[in-house]
């Protein structure tokens, strides 16, 4: 039967298209309309040209903060994403336990950031809080209010634990999908637990891992709540991010040309870098 | 739309884009692409050389901005030069 191409139901593409232009498009839009003028308002405005880029990249405090906001998510992809696989592979797949372990590892997700930058801020306290006081008795000197490495630390182990559940997630419904006859062939083979791992669980996860390496890597590049909860940036710039600079320029200075600018920088960063795990994890494919 | 506070030269780059995109589109209805590895060390259609054409000339707006004193028709002209060398042997 000779099929008749019918290209009438890219119409039904149309709806998400609206949405998409009003929710992303015509804002980014604005955006850079905003990134080339001194503008206050819709009504006080003068075009700079691409000054306000030239600025953004030149500031050295801008500069570190990429550098520190390029080390937290690097060093949040090496601990969660192994992490979560682990986890995943560790988990029960049937009875009551597998529904135990499910709800538990959902927990952390289902709180508001704010909630958990408040609660590891009490939880790290030397005087109430239950790891603060627990390294003071030991007497490890921790202070993540006063010492950056204390503070990277707290930070770091607060994401982990407030996201690696998401991994972990995602990865043990990817286990749950592969059918049971690769395990039999395994088995027939006599196939070693690494073996059955390396060439068939880890192949099969290829497109849940891209999705939560990509989630991870954008959500941790452009993190905002939990630290500025936790350190308020502090001790110093130590904990301050990309998103927490911006804000500082948009919200707190009102300097919107700038922070426009900057803003469209930050934007072709999380792009650029998305965009390079996208095709390195779906490269082999299209070899 | 003042609102969004357009300026001339804004208007001219989404203008751009917009009839970049529409005249792919159009091309690509005409004549589909098929996927093929040019200079580029991965295998691509012609909606990604595009993109990689547009977010490198992007790149390279930002680093003339960024790092030298050029005027700014200098990185335009490269990105144009870059846009139909990558879209041609990429």
């Amino acid at each position: 039967m000779n099929k008749v191409p019918n290209n009438k139901a890219w119409w039904l593409v149309l709806p998400v298209f609206l949405l998409v232009a009003f929710s992303a498009v015509v804002p980014m839009m604005t955006v850079v309309n905003y990134s080339v003028q001194d503008i206050f308002d819709a009504s006080n405005r003068y075009f700079v040209g691409a000054d306000w880029y030239r600025q953004v990249l030149r500031d050295p405090a801008l500069h570190d903060a990429l550098l520190r906001q390029f080390i937290y998510s690097g060093c949040v992809l090496l601990i969660e994403i192994p992490l979560g696989i682990a986890i995943a592979l560790t988990m029960p797949t049937k009875g009551r336990m597998a529904s135990v372990c499910l709800i538990i590892m959902a927990i952390p997700l289902l709180i508001p950031w704010n909630v958990v930058g408040t609660i590891w801020q009490i939880f790290g306290r030397a005087d109430i809080g239950l790891l603060g006081a627990t390294l003071a008795k030991l007497g490890v000197s921790y202070n993540y209010a006063g010492d950056p490495l204390d503070a990277w630390v707290t930070v770091l182990v607060m994401d982990v634990w407030h996201w690696t559940s998401l991994v972990a997630l995602l990865c043990y419904s990817g286990l749950r999908a592969i059918p049971d006859v690769y395990y039999q062939a395994a088995r027939i083979d006599r196939a070693s637990g690494w073996a059955v791992f390396r060439h068939i669980q880890l192949p099969k996860l290829k497109s849940v891992l891209l999705i939560a390496v990509m989630l991870r890597f954008m959500d941790s590049f452009m993190i905002y709540t939990e630290p500025f909860v936790l350190t308020g940036g502090g001790p110093g710039n130590a904990t301050t991010f990309l998103s927490q600079t911006l804000t500082r320029m948009a919200v707190g200075q009102f300097d919107l040309g700038p922070a426009a600018a900057f803003s469209l920088v930050y934007f072709l960063i999380i792009l650029l870098v998305s965009w390079l795990f996208y095709t390195a994890m779906t490269h082999a494919d299209k070899e | 739309m003042e609102w969004m506070a357009w300026t001339l030269p804004t208007a001219l780059f989404f203008v751009a884009v917009g009839v970049l995109l529409s005249c792919m589109t159009v091309f690509e209805l005409r004549r589909p692409c098929v996927e093929r590895r040019g200079f580029l060390p991965l295998v691509t259609s012609r909606g990604d050389r595009l993109f990689i054409g547009l977010l490198a000339s992007a790149y390279l707006h930002l680093a003339v901005i960024g790092a030298s004193d050029w005027p700014l028709w200098v990185a335009s002209l490269l990105s144009l030069a870059w846009l139909v060398v990558v879209l041609r042997w990429g």
